[in-house]
């Protein structure tokens, strides 16, 4: 049985997303084993990010320095806003750099069932950026789920009375995909959403 | 023919049960809690769905065996059969695997190899059941034909729940919020009420190119309550705000929707014919359901305790139109007499205790 002190950092490992208790004892054995090097390592880089990380007040991104490398960043095009429901997903596009311009974070969606509401939201935030001017376009990044969709509904609704552009991902035909392994619903989707060539 | 060599361990009743040599017809005899429909239960679980009984991987296991089950059959194909499958591993109960030719497979792919069908006697109250219970077998029947129309479904019930969560707060729903949730509520309603209804516009094809007689026709009319139309059925959500909220629930859509079944001639409702008239529609019903379905695949057929209880011009139409169909047909009885039309040309088993031997 291990002493008391490495039940409680299991413990606290365990709890990690996609870990588990199992994963967690085994985490810890490691860093155990290696405590001169990654254990150090993973200290610092932990106390780092409890003293220093922040909530963009601008767009909901967690970072370093306030505003977000994103939002302070001069080269990005401060006049489209992607919305997206979390951090993660703004890491998942911008990893790509595909988007010039700066992001908004929800911090989740829209469900009843869940008891999350409009005001649990960074909608407020998000109206009060597009109301104070020079905003084109807002992109609706929203998953493609129910609430995903009724989440980018919602916004859409709200956001209509300022003269933006208002857009959302297209839902349709995966690149890489092959037709025959689609499901009918992605298929009439892609289809309704077909566009002209040349 | 379609299903054989099939294969069954710890399911229900049975240990160890293997049938064989099938036939066109197959015959399943036996006392009461002999084990019968089990093999149908089986057999419908090559099916997608949660087969003939709607029962739970634990309750399909057998009592006191290794807590799962597996069962296994040969899909006759073009040249060499097909091995469609389906098991509970022990160590996960509830979670029912299907296997295709070994590999792990979802259970929606059956559906692309094999077309199943059935009417037992806990189908005989259809008619004077819940409209919840016709609206149950009307999708089933759909699910058959059109795969999407189980997606349709998952996605309307969960817009469904969406709005009547909002509906019943304490504090009046944001009215942006429930427009937004309704715009999916009508677009999944309105692609589940056409699914239904063209299943329903299909079936009454079906059925009057059926002969005229021994088996009565039924008239089917699917009865929506809200517009087929995404717009308009979200202009009508709309519109029921105040009288929903009041219920706390949602009153329009297809979780309401009614199918009506009404005898052609009398125009007598279905519920208020006889027994034997009832159980003479749903027949009708299920043969025509069967001929849609088989459509470019093989088709397969289980009627739990049909024969016994028609009359003998009822029964030999019956075989002569099960015949005509082509469809592997699987049927039980408590006693071989009703049979003595097709014992000839049918294979046999006598099931008791859960073991099957074949007798023919």
């Amino acid at each position: 049985m291990a002493s008391q002190e490495i039940e409680t950092l299991a413990a606290a490992l365990a709890r990690l997303p996609g870990l588990g208790p199992r994963s967690a004892r085994r985490a810890v054995l490691w860093l155990v084993k290696q405590r001169e090097t990654a254990l150090v390592e993973l200290l610092s880089a932990l106390e780092t990010v409890r003293d220093r990380l922040v909530e963009c007040p601008v767009c909901f991104n967690v970072d370093t320095v306030s505003p977000c490398g994103i939002c302070a960043d001069p080269r990005r095009d401060p006049r489209a806003i992607c919305v997206v429901e979390d951090v993660a997903d703004l890491w998942a596009l911008d990893r790509a750099r595909l988007f010039a311009g700066t992001y908004h974070v929800l911090g989740g969606r829209l469900s009843a069932l869940d008891g999350v509401r409009p005001e649990d939201l960074a909608i407020g935030p998000l109206l009060g950026r597009v109301a104070a001017g020079g905003i084109d376009e807002v992109v609706l990044a929203m998953n493609a789920t129910l609430e995903g969709q009724t989440t980018a509904h919602y916004l859409a609704e709200r956001l209509e009375q300022y003269p933006v552009r208002i857009t959302q991902l297209a839902h349709g035909l995966p690149v890489g995909g092959e037709l025959d392994y689609l499901d009918e619903g992605t298929l009439a989707q892609a289809l309704r959403a077909r566009r002209p060539l040349a | 023919m379609p299903l054989d060599r099939i294969a069954l361990a710890d399911f229900r009743n049975h240990r160890e049960s293997a049938l064989d040599g099938t036939r066109q017809f197959n015959l399943l005899l036996g006392d009461n809690g002999a084990g019968k429909t089990n093999i149908l239960e089986a057999l419908s679980l090559l099916a997608p769905g949660r087969g003939l009984r709607r029962a739970t991987p634990a309750e399909m296991a057998r009592k006191g065996g290794s807590g799962g089950f597996t069962l296994g059959a040969d899909l006759a194909a073009d040249t060499m059969p097909v091995r469609l499958g389906t098991l509970v591993d022990p160590a996960r109960p509830n979670r029912r695997m299907v296997r295709i030719n070994g590999a792990d497979s979802s259970a929606a792919t059956l559906g692309e190899w094999v077309s199943l069908g059935w009417l037992t006697p806990a189908m005989d109250g259809l008619f004077t059941d819940s409209a919840g219970a016709r609206r149950r077998w009307l999708d089933r029947m759909a699910l058959a034909l059109a795969p999407t129309h189980a997606r349709t479904a998952i996605r309307y019930d969960e817009a469904l729940r969406e709005r009547n969560r909002l509906l019943a707060d304490d504090a009046p729903p944001d009215p942006l919020w429930l427009g937004a949730i309704e715009q999916r509520l009508a677009e999944h309603g309105a692609a589940l009420a056409s699914g239904r209804r063209a299943l329903v516009a299909a079936l009454t094809q079906a059925l009057s190119a059926a002969p005229d007689g021994p088996f009565a026709r039924p008239l089917l009319a699917y009865q929506p309550t809200a517009p087929e139309d995404t717009a308009a059925f979200a202009e009508a959500l709309l519109r029921h705000r105040a009288r929903d909220r009041a219920a706390g629930r949602t009153l329009i859509g297809p979780h309401r929707d009614e199918l009506t079944v009404t005898m052609a001639g009398s125009g007598a409702p279905a519920a208020h014919c006889s027994t034997g008239e009832q159980k003479a529609l749903l027949i009708a019903v299920t043969l025509a359901h069967a001929e849609l379905a088989a459509k470019g695949r093989p088709a397969v057929l289980l009627l739990d305790e049909v024969a016994a209880h028609l009359d003998p011009s009822r029964r030999a139409a019956l075989f002569e139109r099960l015949r005509g169909s082509g469809t592997q047909v699987w049927m039980t009885g408590t006693e071989a007499a009703p049979f003595a039309a097709i014992m000839e040309e049918a294979a046999c088993w006598e099931i008791a205790g859960g073991a099957a031997h074949r007798v023919s």
